[in-house]
């Protein structure tokens, strides 16, 4: 169906159905219980699930196809927020021309440093990614801050031009009138569920942009893309010339972060330099390689646990694990709090380090992997390895 | 703004009643009937605490934690009362704001505009916060403080002392207590006039970011309008650790005074750097050569060392002060942690109390009620002297300390000694001075 | 002219710092082939190790004294350090005034415990996983080390002074016949070059004429043919780990009185590090150092003011300027070999 082979439509049907019901899903515990702390279905989290699963997934069309491992993408992501900032203050607060323009500009910048930086392979390669980028940032956040806003982040002042603005025009980003802001609420007992436009916009352009990975994958141009990842040389042997395929997938990815960075600028009117920094290069890898680089759902299972971790984690202190434990004696009560107390809060960077070791030594497949183990227990067939099963694992980097 | 909404867990909450336990799903539209964003419905009143609690600000987030918790005793009635007693108003009682029991959620800025936006945003939505303080840096402080304006709920700055914050980035939702670059130029002018004379010739290293310009071109103004001269200022990027080679230059650049337009942990390492060098025993036009670093903090000056001493700075607060807002503080912050309050916990405590006691006397959360409140609003007994909360432009006007590095230290936090309590009059400019010009404080957005 | 050369001691400087970490990575990547991000941190862990000792040696009682008062107006205590203590405050006050080079000695045992545990308990079951698995593994393993000093140590820099007697700075420029005061540069870094460079010597030295490093460097060139021969490479290759974060470690010791260390140094060097390895050539250890000290000085050079006023910004990129241009033009770094990390 949708020219996908059953195993394909299947895993975009589990996808769609993720997103749609993420609000759902996501907020299982209900409001006011001590668990409710773990529920994610607010809509910035739900909002940064979907557009950090969107840069993965593109990501992963260059780095789990090609095996090319960009360290600069960030850059793609900051220039789309750009982008669509910039729309606001020159247009109106219509998302749709910054979208629009956010994935040209991301696409030509994508192809300036692909052209330069796909000369070279290997890390020597990745090197000359991290340096476009890093210099992006250093000049965004210093000397280019006329146009970028410097530290404090573009955003949109009363002064600008806006003439599209009427009087009637939303005063926040919005669809063609349908404010991203808004949402509407279902309440069902001790639950409550928060149905974001904003969110349902973002879930919409990740299943497009998951379906039209598939394709990429399973498309001949994706079966080229795998052959320069397994073997160049024999590729050039062929008569083949690698190159305008790679730049091909490192401009489609470059255009998937630019649209990441589209819509973050989208569901939130302000365009930070940090955007663009190493760190943000290298959590879009790790997303990837958490997840599952090569598979295709993995980068979205990875963008997912990272930013839970970040938004969540970060969230528990003190006063909340005394509540939780406050069932056992004093002294205990004491104890297990000062045990935990690493960990959370100010410490959800350990957690998550530890995590990155443990995942990468339990399950080298990535979280796709500890997905399929389960899976096997369940199914208790240890000897179904088919094709289709295969074609979901990991491909090897290098 | 006035579409802008995000969650309307409140109204949901007593929206619900009519259900009266029956489990139908109910469903709302987010123009449903709330006076304003978050009303508290509850017996409590929930605030949210953003803090940077990772990366190079984290033990400066750590105390602002702290006096948060500090200030959520003292309002819940606990502990000793702190400032409560010595607060000129008298409108907060030890019962929660308004009767509702205080309760704080805690979050991670990381300093980083969308890191803090993304945790300031949970609070919003997840925990119905009705107001956002904290945080370590002016990118933040703005970058928080816009999505206060358009989410509709209260924000009381934490430590941010960019021009901008009150200056070309003000909002109407948004308030500042900590003063700011131009008022350290003010404070400090005089006081390097009388120690150092109207001769003198400064170098400036600044980093290269909107904070470090702004403060730059304050202490740029202030010394030549005092007969200095200005020989150089240079920018120095923000991700330097090693400062040395814009140090060098100096040396022999003819200049006899040396500012630093650096915070954190670039101030640490360009006092040391320029101590390495040899510049304080330096003698050039035959006199002194002098280190001026205009912003102080006591906690990022410690790792700076024995280098800090005899530097000259400004700073919004310090322990050290005896008046009785600033002792009762001391007291009760050192009696539950041990160790006395840096200035950012001291400005954050402040915030919290001023916004409480806005509601208090505002008799609502209702954010145009809380503005309506403060604007204008003159008080005493928080440690700064009489001050006055400017209508105009949402900046405090209260006295500036001008401090230095003490010589002989007595304990690990008396690194600084205070030398002249600039009176707020002398740091006060009109609400239209250019460098502060360019924004507009927009209308108070109460989020529905 | 003598800004010049006071630019270019401060390149040496920096390369120096760059020269160390790179050394390291480049000797954890030729031999053992692993990316390691954690190799920040090890530095980090070597200048804490300043830290540390320099703790431990002002290890104190606490006496109350009733003339002073604290902060809160209770009777003051003053601690007495106890090396002060039984050596007399002379003696005493000495060794703690020399805790940054004493902890030189301190750090090496510490570090190549790090580096062998790190090694034997992680590092080695991902040496025929890929790159990018080493690099998820190390850069978790870099966050949780950063933590635990965070954790212990707090995020704020904590300043760790040189002795006293390297305090002052050296009229450089009278040694070259400049004018007294044209040039000075403190001792201590001046101190920190010799050092870097004694240490490059050393490990020079022993890859070059032990045997030792000569089976190293036939593991690094063909491990499997070395392991045929039925030497364990293995073990060595540990050792050589252990080295790698002992150099890292000194070079962090040494680095902690020129900036006062705080828990994330180690991530400000770590992207640094590897643009200049890469710049140097993978896996060639010359290269690694060469490229160190030239992007060190070029640096330097960029953040002269002169350089500056016509190119505004150019000292926050001029490394990755260099790295760009250098990639483009010669494809294998300066001095790297063919086929290595390539593809």
């Amino acid at each position: 169906m949708l020219g996908l082979n059953r195993k394909d439509f299947l895993l975009f049907l589990v996808v769609t159905f993720l997103a749609l019901f993420a609000p759902i899903l996501l907020n299982p515990f209900p409001v006011g219980s001590a668990m409710a702390q773990f529920n994610a279905g607010y809509p910035d989290l739900m909002q940064r699930f979907v557009i950090f699963g969107i840069f993965a997934i593109g990501f992963n069309i260059l780095f789990g196809l090609t095996g090319y491992l960009s360290f600069g993408h960030a850059a793609f992501l900051g220039v789309g927020s750009y982008s669509v900032v910039w729309m606001y203050k020159l247009l109106d607060y219509n998302i749709l021309p910054g979208l629009f323009l956010a994935i040209v500009v991301s696409a030509v910048f994508a192809l300036l440093i692909g052209f330069i930086s796909l000369r070279r392979s290997g890390i020597y390669f990745s090197i000359l990614t991290l340096a476009f980028a890093q210099m992006s940032f250093s000049l965004a956040y210093s000397v280019l801050t006329p146009i970028t806003n410097g530290e404090t982040g573009l955003q949109v002042y009363t002064s600008d031009p806006q003439i599209l603005m009427s009087g009637f025009s939303p005063s926040s980003p919005h669809l063609f009138g349908l404010v991203m802001n808004d949402s509407s609420y279902l309440k069902f007992g001790g639950w409550e569920f928060t149905f974001n436009n904003g969110y349902y916009l973002c879930a919409v352009v990740l299943m497009v942009a998951f379906y039209l990975s598939i394709r990429i994958f399973r498309s001949p141009f994706g079966l080229m893309l795998r052959a320069v990842k397994s073997n160049q040389t024999r590729l050039n042997y062929t008569g083949l010339n690698p190159r305008p395929y790679t730049l091909a997938a490192f401009v489609i990815s470059g255009m998937y972060a630019g649209l990441a960075g589209g819509l973050m600028a989208a569901m939130d009117p302000l365009a930070g330099a940090e955007r663009m920094q190493w760190t943000a290069s290298g959590e879009v890898v790790l997303m990837t390689i958490l997840g599952g680089a090569g598979t295709l759902i993995g980068p979205i299972l990875g963008a997912g646990f990272i930013k839970y971790f970040e938004n969540i984690f970060s969230k528990i202190n003190d006063s909340i694990l005394h509540s939780w434990f406050a069932f056992l004696p004093d002294g205990l009560e004491d104890a297990v709090v000062f045990i935990i107390h690493p960990f959370i809060g100010k410490g959800w960077h350990l957690t998550l380090g530890i995590l990155f070791v443990l995942v990468v030594v339990f399950l080298p497949g990535g979280l796709v992997e500890g997905g399929q183990r389960i899976a096997r227990l369940f199914r208790r067939k240890p000897a179904d390895k088919t094709d289709n099963d295969t074609s979901a694992k990991t491909d090897p980097a290098e | 703004m006035s579409k802008t909404t995000l969650t309307r867990r409140g109204v949901l909450k007593s929206g619900a009643i009519a259900g009266a336990g029956v489990a139908l799903p109910t469903i709302f539209t987010a123009s449903s009937a709330a006076a304003y964003m978050n009303e508290p419905t509850g017996s409590s009143v929930t605030l949210g605490f953003n803090v940077p609690q990772t990366g190079p600000y984290a033990d400066e987030g750590a105390d602002e934690l702290r006096a948060y918790e500090l200030a959520v005793e003292h309002l819940n009635g606990g502990g000793d009362g702190g400032m409560m007693n010595t607060f000129s108003s008298k409108a907060l009682k030890g019962n929660g704001i308004l009767g509702k029991k205080v309760e704080y959620v805690t979050g991670d800025t990381q300093t980083k505009s969308d890191a803090a936006r993304a945790s300031a945003r949970s609070m919003i939505e997840k925990d119905d916060a009705v107001m956002i303080t904290g945080g370590s840096s002016s990118g933040v402080a703005i970058a928080v403080q816009g999505l206060c304006q358009e989410a509709g709920v209260i924000f009381m700055a934490g430590l941010t002392h960019s021009n901008d914050t009150t200056g070309k980035d003000k909002k109407a939702n948004g308030f500042r207590h900590f003063f700011n670059a131009y008022m350290s130029g003010a404070a400090l002018a005089p006081v390097l006039e009388q120690l150092y004379g109207s001769d003198r010739k400064a170098y400036h290293l600044t980093a290269d970011y909107t904070w470090g310009w702004t403060q730059e071109e304050s202490i740029v103004a202030a010394t030549e309008a005092l007969g200095w001269e200005t020989v150089n200022t240079v920018l120095t990027p923000l991700a330097a650790t090693d400062f040395s080679s814009y140090i060098a230059p100096v040396l022999n650049s003819g200049a006899d005074v040396l500012v630093l337009n650096h915070y954190g942990g670039n101030m640490v390492n360009s006092l040391t750097n320029a101590v390495q060098f040899g510049l304080k025993e330096k003698t050039v036009n035959g006199k002194n050569f002098e280190i001026v670093v205009p912003l102080y903090s006591r906690l990022m000056a410690r790792g700076a060392g024995e280098n800090v001493k005899g530097i000259l700075g400004s700073t919004n607060w310090h322990w050290s002060l005896q008046d009785e807002g600033s002792k009762a503080f001391v007291r009760s912050f050192g009696e539950k942690y041990g160790f006395p309050p840096s200035q950012a916990a001291h400005t954050c405590y402040v915030q919290t109390l001023l916004y409480a006691d806005a509601a208090e006397r505002a008799g609502t959360f209702n954010p145009c009620g809380i503005v309506e409140a403060l604007e204008g609003f003159e008080f005493d007994g928080m440690g700064n002297g009489p001050t006055l909360y400017r209508g105009e432009d949402h900046q405090c006007f209260k006295d500036v300390l001008v401090v230095r590095g003490k010589e002989n230290p007595e304990s690990e936090f008396d690194l600084l000694e205070v030398v002249e309590v600039t009176p707020a009059a002398q740091v006060t400019y009109p609400a239209d001075h250019p460098m502060f010009d360019g924004g507009e404080l927009g209308e108070c957005n109460p989020g529905s | 002219m003598d800004a010049i050369i006071l630019q270019i001691l401060n390149g040496l400087d920096k390369g120096s710092a760059y020269a160390l970490i790179a050394l390291g990575l480049t000797l954890i990547f030729g031999t053992l082939g692993v990316v390691n991000f954690a190799h920040g941190a090890l530095f980090m862990i070597g200048a804490f190790c300043a830290v540390t000792l320099s703790r431990i040696l002002n290890f104190s009682f606490e006496t109350i004294d009733p003339g002073k008062t604290d902060f809160l107006g209770n009777p003051a205590t003053v601690e007495t350090a106890y090396l002060e203590h039984w050596f007399g405050p002379e003696v005493g006050g000495a060794i703690i005034d020399w805790s940054v080079p004493l902890a030189i000695l301190f750090s090496i045992p510490v570090m190549l415990v790090v580096g062998f545990v790190m090694e034997r308990g992680l590092i080695k079951h991902f040496y025929k996983r890929e790159h990018a698995d080493q690099i998820l593994v190390t850069f978790g393993l870099a966050i949780v080390l950063q933590e635990i000093i965070k954790y212990f140590y707090g995020a704020n820099p904590i300043p760790t002074p040189a002795p006293d007697a390297f305090r002052g700075s050296l009229d450089f420029g009278v040694l070259l016949g400049f004018d007294p005061n044209a040039i000075i540069y403190p001792y201590w870094r001046l101190v920190y070059f010799l050092f870097a460079a004694v240490i490059i010597g050393a490990v020079f030295a022993f890859l070059r004429f032990t045997t030792f490093g000569m089976v190293v460097r036939a593991g690094m060139a063909d491990r499997e043919t070395v392991g045929l021969l039925g030497i364990n490479i293995d073990k060595r290759f540990t050792i050589m780990f252990g080295i790698a974060a002992a150099v890292a470690g000194m070079a962090g010791v040494m680095y902690a009185p020129i900036n006062s260390p705080n828990y994330h140094m180690g991530m400000d060097f770590l992207v640094l590090s590897f643009v200049v390895v890469v710049v140097g050539g993978m896996g060639s250890l010359p290269g690694a150092v060469l490229a160190g000290f030239l992007l060190g000085i070029l640096e330097s050079f960029a953040s002269m003011n002169e350089v500056k006023s016509i190119l505004p910004g150019i000292d926050q990129i001029i490394i990755y300027l260099v790295a760009i241009i250098i990639l483009l033009t010669r494809p294998r770094g300066l001095m790297g070999r063919k086929g290595v990390m390539e593809g």
